[in-house]
């Protein structure tokens, strides 16, 4: 068995130029500065939006990186989180006339259980039977908010009261919070637990034998993503002030799959640079709508093919 | 009630087609092939185009027409299968598993949007429509088609059967599927007869894409998206890797699923079949036929 993994995830070679770059602490410095000086350069509301945009994506690959960048674990309905983290701010906020940071504790208790429920029963499993029940569980939840009343149906909720009202300080809300989401996390990945995350992902069965309880370890993995993603899911419902099932399809789930991927698993810098990416393409890409997702289907296959380890790897200190 | 039981089986059968596929595929690399579904959809376009290549048919041959299509469908599909092993699946087979879940995803997009690029993403309805005159029997209302429909399914997963346990390939199949470094210790060319088995189960899946597409009418490019959860569920609820295991489990996916209905409401149906899959997986994860298997370390 231990002979067929060859290839690790990431640490193979040795650093070049460039990934020496990014391993740098000044790359986040230098992220964040541009991200806060690209208001001046360009603010039109367009690019404002697309800019807040990147930036939630930012946040949900940076939760989404915990669970199958650190541990190993494929989630294919992580939108799933989003849209709950959404809906339940915008219930809460256009039922009960709360304003949205109101909800925040809500929605960190409800993306919490949503993470035990779907994780609890699955994560005893194999990690392949995990990938499928995600699947399902993310169309569940878009069939469910389609369905009920409470959820607006297929038109969704309008009217979300917004965090501040301004696009542009909404714009540098959104970077303070999606920087201190992305140190979080990167900040989990060193921990105690980032390393029994990625004990578990590279040998599951000497973790277990090393003492590491697996279980609780992956639960606990589950959970940190489903919390980023609610919390990304309070952002994304600020900033359109309107939500409807149409936003939390398994496309989505399956872009911010990508951006994880291709900027190498694992890599907290490398998925940063990844979420941007697939999050401004599309804009820049706006002629090839027709191919866009054809293209992003060939790409995953080419990186899982020749770059594994993604196209910014992660490179672990723990290794001689 | 009788018609809820007929429905049921009558989709049912379509699952457990569909199904056959993913359990070949899994049971014999441990591969959860996400563009399984996929290859259904292909299997109704590829349907779609011969049979509007054949241009205008009178109705009273749709029926023989249908079925040349269908082998034909079958063939094409299953070259489809065999070349996504190929380029997608064989080059990672040592990688880590999760390198080779994310090629399957990819895989599945780009048959996806491939289609979509190529056919439009409107949906295309079918040249051939098997509608027509149904019958009585037992209190439940069914067509002609239907009993065809079926029947084309039950002899399909007989012959598979038939396959797997009586030929010399079949065997092959078991034995890599115990163990692969051994059979090809044994002389068994491991690689040639997963590219079969690929295509056996991808030609399977073409066939049902077909049969779908004749009888609801309309396709589209994702219908494949749906079609392939539902087909692992029933892959899961029978013994995911057991041949007549996954043909129960779809059997009965599509009971629950049309009694389901009928309590709940249409609308709830999905989200019902995905229910059972969870519930399935938390409490008897190796299915109704599976056997209990103890990872080996």
């Amino acid at each position: 068995m231990s002979t067929t993994k060859v290839r690790r995830l990431g640490t193979d070679k040795p650093p070049t130029r460039v990934s020496r770059m990014m391993q740098n602490k000044w790359a986040g410095v230098a992220g964040l500065l541009i991200a806060l000086l690209a208001p001046f350069v360009n603010a039109t509301p367009y690019a404002l939006s697309v800019m807040t945009s990147a930036a939630i994506f930012v946040m949900l690959a940076a939760g989404l990186n915990i669970v199958v960048g650190y541990c190993g674990l494929l989630d294919l309905g992580y939108v799933a989180f989003f849209a709950v983290g959404a809906y339940t701010s915008g219930v809460l906020s256009t039922r009960f006339d709360l304003p949205l940071l109101v909800t925040v504790p809500a929605v960190i208790v409800v993306t919490v259980i949503a993470g035990i429920v779907i994780g609890a029963p699955t994560l005893r499993l194999r990690s392949d039977y995990l990938a499928i029940v995600t699947l399902g569980f993310g169309e569940i939840i878009r069939i469910t908010a389609n369905n009920l009343d409470v959820t607006g149906g297929p038109s969704g909720i309008y009217g979300i009261p917004h965090l501040v009202g301004s696009p542009v300080i909404f714009y540098y809300v959104t970077v303070v919070v999606v920087s201190l989401a992305v140190l979080g996390a990167a900040r989990l990945g060193r921990s105690r637990l980032g390393r029994a995350w990625r004990f578990v992902r590279e040998d599951e069965d000497a973790a277990e034998a090393m003492g590491v309880h697996t279980y609780r370890v992956k639960l606990a993995a589950y959970i940190a993503g489903a919390v980023w993603g609610g919390l990304a899911g309070v952002l994304f419902a600020s900033q359109l002030s309107a939500i409807s099932p149409g936003s939390f399809t398994f496309l989505q789930s399956a872009l911010v799959l990508m951006a994880v991927v291709l900027g190498g698993m694992g890599s907290m810098p490398g998925v940063v640079i990844g979420a941007v990416v697939i999050s401004i393409l599309p804009e820049i890409l706006r002629g090839l709508a027709d191919y866009r997702f054809l293209l992003f289907g060939i790409l995953l296959i080419i990186v899982m093919l020749l770059r594994p380890q993604g196209l910014w790897p992660a490179r672990s200190k723990e290794v001689s | 009630m009788t018609q809820l039981i007929w429905n049921g089986l009558f989709v049912g059968s379509f699952y457990a087609l569909v199904a056959l596929g993913y359990s070949m595929v899994y049971g014999i690399i441990k591969l959860l092939n996400f563009a399984h579904g996929d290859l259904y959809m292909l299997g109704a376009f590829v349907g779609f185009a011969i049979l509007g290549a054949v241009g205008g048919v009178s109705p009273s041959m749709a029926l023989p027409l249908l079925l040349v299509v269908l082998l034909a469908t079958m063939v094409v599909t299953g070259l489809a299968g065999v070349a996504l092993e190929r380029i997608a699946y064989r080059p990672l087979r040592r990688a880590p598993r999760l390198s080779l879940l994310i090629t399957a995803v990819g895989a599945s997009f780009a048959l996806e949007y491939g289609m979509r690029a190529v056919a439009g993403a409107d949906p295309q309805v079918y040249p051939v429509r098997l509608g027509g005159t149904s019958m009585e029997f037992l209190g439940a209302r069914l067509t002609l088609q239907q009993l065809v429909l079926m029947g084309v399914a039950v002899v399909l997963m007989i012959a598979l059967n038939l396959l797997v346990t009586r030929t010399r390939e079949g065997r092959a199949m078991r034995a890599i599927a115990l163990d692969p470094r051994t059979s090809a210790l044994m002389g068994i060319n491991v690689n040639s007869v997963i590219s079969r088995t690929f295509f056996v189960g991808s030609a399977l899946a073409g066939a049902a894409g077909v049969m779908a597409g004749a009888y609801y009418g309309k396709i589209d490019f994702m219908m494949g998206f749906l079609i392939g959860l539902k087909a692992f569920t029933a892959a899961v609820i029978g013994g995911i890797g057991n041949i007549p295991g996954t043909m129960l489990g779809g059997l009965l996916l599509g009971l629950l699923e049309s009694f389901g209905t009928y309590w709940l409401g249409g609308e709830w149906r999905d989200v019902f079949a995905f229910g059972v899959l969870i519930l399935f997986l938390t409490v008897r994860p190796t299915g109704l036929l599976g056997e209990r298997v103890t990872e080996r370390v």
